[in-house]
């Protein structure tokens, strides 16, 4: 494992004929946070999807840690219940993080066997915040992770961060909204290229 | 949640399980998707008996071209959503982030497919054969060709189904795509059942379909991980 769970050196995107950001140079270290803030179409989602994995159109390079991402589009199958979906994750990555545990974490237990198409917009968020627990990886990447959820929702997304920061993970955020975790750093994308 | 554990890899048959099972259950919950295209098959099959005025020997003839093309058809329908919700709900990039080996959970979703198209077709296709006044002793040939060369078109057609995935009317070029494909598996395919009827032998077919399906089996699914990577990768 290197120093860094995530290096970015140089990196760069251009998007439909627009230089999104160029030259950023990123390090983030167990247990730090990285917000990156910005107008909307700064290319935030842009470089979140670089750093996944995602978008391989950038010039620079990045290494990174194992890393969950979480987007707009939450990785959530409606067809399936809510624990269906989670063993799903449990067998793609291997883990067998307990469902009932992590559902009571992100205040859904007890909605096991409800199919995820009968549950609220908040309540899919919080499906999706609960595959983190279940895949377990050093880096979280959370692409605007406040949206649709309550003010509780809030300070659950802020406390499985702060949670995972202890345990000695790092999280990378595109967020529009400050979030209260300790130890985390701002990037702000402007639009000025 | 306690210390973070680097992920381990999950083995090959279990990776597959999970995805399989995965795929019934999303069948069973959206019965509807599933069944077009069998009522498809025998609703145009149904259509040809009608529309040839129930000679029987005029159906006869044309009989396993008539079946094999709307079992082509009808497995095209079918595959066109095996990607698309997964591609909208984003389990599909998940999918291609996380599954290691990626093909595995790729195959498993493409047999699961082919279960409720391609195998029910095969077991179904007695019922089209009598309709067409195809005579009993050809069934048997009739099945074991579409047993064979199903997994074939499921296997080639998810290569165009990934690749069309993230188009808004992939329709169209899916059939463009994939139906030159297909193009071997249906003459090998009727042409096993005509020589039967002839009395002739369908070995030298059968070994043709198996050689097709067997070619499939082992490429299509990198080339439909591949594929799948480009079209989220977006």
């Amino acid at each position: 494992m290197s120093e860094f769970l995530l290096t970015t050196t140089e990196l760069s995107c251009e998007r439909d004929g627009r230089l999104l950001f160029s030259d950023l140079h990123i390090t983030l270290s167990a247990g730090e946070c990285l917000q990156v803030m910005g107008p909307n179409g700064s290319g935030k989602s842009t470089l979140l999807r670089c750093v996944a994995g995602l978008f391989p159109d950038f010039d620079g390079s990045v290494e990174a840690e194992p890393a969950l991402y979480l987007g707009h589009k939450l990785g959530i199958s409606l067809l399936l219940s809510v624990e269906e979906n989670l063993r799903w994750y449990q067998g793609l990555a291997g883990q067998a993080s307990p469902v009932t545990e992590v559902l009571e974490r992100v205040g859904m237990a007890g909605y096991e066997r409800v199919v995820c198409q009968r549950l609220s917009a908040g309540q899919q968020r919080r499906v999706g915040l609960a595959r983190l627990l279940i895949c377990n990886s050093p880096l979280w990447l959370l692409d605007e992770p406040l949206t649709a959820l309550d003010e509780a929702g809030h300070e659950l997304v802020t406390g499985l961060i702060t949670d995972h920061l202890a345990s000695g993970g790092g999280a990378f955020c595109a967020t529009h909204q400050p979030l209260s975790v300790p130890q985390a750093g701002t990037l702000e994308l402007d639009m000025s290229h | 949640m306690g210390m973070i554990a680097a992920p381990t890899a999950t083995s090959a048959p279990r990776l597959f399980w999970s995805q399989f099972q995965r795929e019934l259950v999303s069948v069973v919950r959206s019965k509807e998707e599933a069944l077009n295209p069998l009522l498809f098959l025998f609703l145009a099959i149904s259509l040809f008996a009608l529309g040839a005025g129930g000679d029987p020997e005029v159906l006869q003839n044309i009989a396993p071209a008539i079946i094999w093309v709307l079992v082509l058809l009808a497995n095209m329908m079918s595959l066109e959503g095996l990607f698309r919700r997964d591609y909208e709900d984003g389990t599909l990039e998940q999918l291609i982030l996380l599954a290691q080996p990626g093909f595995v959970p790729v195959l498993a979703k493409i047999a699961a497919q082919w279960c409720v198209s391609g195998l029910a077709m095969t077991l179904l296709a007695p019922i089209a054969g009598l309709i067409l006044f195809l005579p009993s002793t050809v069934l048997p040939t009739l099945m074991i060709t579409l047993l064979l060369g199903t997994p074939a078109l499921s296997l080639l057609g998810a290569v165009g189904a990934a690749l069309t995935v993230g188009l808004r009317r992939g329709g169209v070029l899916l059939a463009i795509l994939v139906l030159p494909l297909y193009v071997p598996v249906l003459i090998f395919g009727s042409s096993a059942v005509i020589q039967h009827m002839d009395g002739i032998g369908t070995q030298a077919q059968i070994y043709w379909l198996m050689a097709i399906t067997m070619i499939s089996i082992t490429l299509a699914p990198f080339l439909v991980h591949a594929a799948l990577k480009i079209s989220v990768e977006q």
